[in-house]
């Protein structure tokens, strides 16, 4: 039954057991077509069982999960075909050419020969591989491996394209070419489902974020929303000419929480006015030369620290 | 991408499974290992010094290599495809749990005719033989589908490092190869061993072959089909519930 709304993934209570774990309890959500939707949660919230029960790999306890109208638990082999998906522990045929990785992939779409050489040889080159496309892929460096498995995974032009963290690990040129190819299959109208660690990634390219934590929904909204639930998680980020001691800051009144980062300091507060203020005086009082000063809103990364502490606001 | 019909969905998947498993799998030392170089090993430490008519032998040597060849493939796959990182993948793509269990028996099986098929060539270049061909055919064709599946099936506990269920899977071939027919005929098993003979599929086949060679069947050929038969429909049934269980394990 396809869905008549246009929302292309639809989730329902979905829920599953290991054991007496519950690593995902009852979720709900939807993602609407052609949107860059992200699933962010720490370590063992339970995305990746999350993403394995809307692939079709785990077969969730209860629950519904609608891919373009298809129940993934009645229809998988045509939900399957609506999507590509690149698996957290996912890696592509070491022993095949990166040619070959694509064209397999291809075959299991019922994509033609000629066409699919067509599609290989163009995606090898969007993907900076042309050169090496009749090399086996045991000779590539990680981040050739992790384009060989996005070209892969894209090659039968899917609907709906899931990501489990897929810069993870890799270096910077690899992480921007995968960013940029993400943004512009999203362009062309694929809906991204994108799980990540990397909150910053999940705020700059996601227009939609949920936040899963011990198997439950923290927190549905786009990312600016969810920052403006947080105003009063405001800072001040302040850096001097030379090191100073953090007893010379910590006693502020007006600092609720504070943190080194590198050579700067981020002190949390309610009243950044009087903060900075305080810390202008302080500059003067000490002759510290301020180089830099700044008020920050609540950041993604606070939003999914509140979230995901041990006392989540639901 | 539509799917008009979900058959030829099936087909194309187990076809491109076994494609997958051709290109990666015949030439990984494990399958050489266990495949080729045991039972060539096993033949010559039997056949060497000993006064044996090696027409009458030759039957049980094509079962043993076809045996030995089809179900060394399969075991090695999915714990193969396990450790590497690929299996997550494979099972993202439009395939079931049976496609992917047929595709790994149709490389083992397809590895083990070819392989058969070189062995057969030279047993008639050097030895004469009024051969029913047909018989021949569908007693081969039959035994390496049933052998390649329980090459499979053994593939399915899980394990961290796919030289284990190798070992393990030795283990469980091993001690057919004396209860089949192959170094002892058949007609010459007694007590407990020819009991223990009607539970290996290779003596079925060693049956069908030694007929097939213009020699005599031990059992109605019809039931040796029957009973190859039975044993890999058992061995794809258990594959299919054993390999489903333990799907995530070791991902």
């Amino acid at each position: 039954m396809k869905a008549e709304n246009d929302n292309i993934i639809e989730v329902d209570g979905l829920t599953k057991r290991f054991g007496s774990l519950t690593a995902v309890d009852q979720i709900s959500f939807s993602v609407k077509g052609g949107e860059v939707f992200g699933f962010l949660g720490p370590n063992g919230a339970g995305k990746t069982t999350t993403i394995r029960m809307l692939t079709g790999l785990l077969t969730p306890d209860s629950g519904k999960a609608f891919i373009d109208g298809f129940d993934i638990k009645k229809n998988p082999i045509r939900a399957k075909m609506k999507m590509g998906v690149i698996p957290e522990t996912g890696n592509v045929y070491v022993d095949l050419t990166a040619k070959q990785n694509i064209i397999l992939t291809g075959k299991f779409y019922g994509i033609n020969r000629r066409e699919l050489e067509k599609r290989a040889d163009c995606l090898l080159g969007e993907f900076g591989l042309y050169e090496r496309k009749d090399d086996v892929v045991r000779t590539f460096s990680k981040g050739m491996k992790q384009r060989v498995n996005i070209a892969s995974a894209v090659v039968h032009n899917p609907d709906i394209l899931f990501l489990d963290e897929p810069t993870s690990g890799l270096d910077v040129q690899s992480q921007r070419l995968i960013r940029k190819i993400i943004k512009e299959m999203n362009k062309r109208g694929t809906t991204i489902f994108l799980t990540t660690h990397n909150i910053e990634e999940a705020n700059i390219q996601c227009q939609r974020v949920g936040i899963i934590n011990k198997g439950r929904i923290a927190a549905i909204d786009a990312p600016e929303n969810l920052k403006r639930i947080f105003e009063e998680t405001q800072s001040v980020e302040i850096s001097f000419n030379k090191p100073i001691d953090s007893g010379l800051i910590e006693n502020s009144q007006f600092a609720e929480r504070i943190e080194q980062i590198g050579d700067k300091w981020k002190l949390y507060t309610d009243n950044p006015d009087g903060l900075v203020k305080y810390l202008a005086k302080l500059a003067q009082e000490q002759g510290l030369i301020l180089t830099s000063m700044q008020i920050c809103r609540a950041s993604l990364e606070d939003v999914f620290v509140k979230l995901t502490g041990d006392n989540p606001i639901r | 991408m539509p799917v008009r019909n979900l058959n030829s969905q099936f087909f194309r998947g187990v076809a491109t499974v076994t494609e997958k498993n051709m290109r990666i799998y015949y030439t990984k030392p494990p399958v050489i290992i266990y495949g080729l170089l045991l039972p060539l090993i096993m033949f010559i430490a039997f056949y060497l010094g000993r006064d044996i008519d090696f027409r009458f032998f030759f039957p049980g040597l094509l079962a043993m290599f076809l045996f030995f060849i089809a179900s060394s493939v399969g075991p090695l796959i999915t714990p193969w495809e396990k450790r590497a990182g690929t299996y997550e993948r494979l099972l993202s793509f439009p395939v079931s749990v049976n496609t992917i269990i047929l595709g790994d028996t149709a490389a083992g099986m397809i590895f083990a005719i070819v392989i058969n098929l070189v062995v057969l060539a030279a047993g008639l270049i050097f030895l004469h033989y009024s051969l029913n061909v047909l018989l021949l055919t569908g007693g081969v064709l039959l035994g390496a589908f049933c052998f390649a599946s329980l090459g499979v099936l053994l593939a399915s506990p899980a394990a961290p490092n796919p030289s284990y269920i190798m070992m393990a899977s030795s283990l469980i071939r091993f001690p057919l190869i004396f209860i089949s027919g192959i170094l002892i005929p058949l007609e010459k098993l007694q007590g407990t061993v020819r009991v223990l003979s009607y539970f290996s599929p290779i003596s079925y086949l060693v049956d069908i072959l030694n007929f097939s060679f213009g020699g005599h069947a031990q059992y109605p050929l019809i039931f040796d089909f029957a009973m190859l038969f039975a044993f890999s429909v058992v061995f794809i049934f258990l594959s299919n519930k054993f390999h489903k269980r333990n799907l995530m394990k070791g991902l």
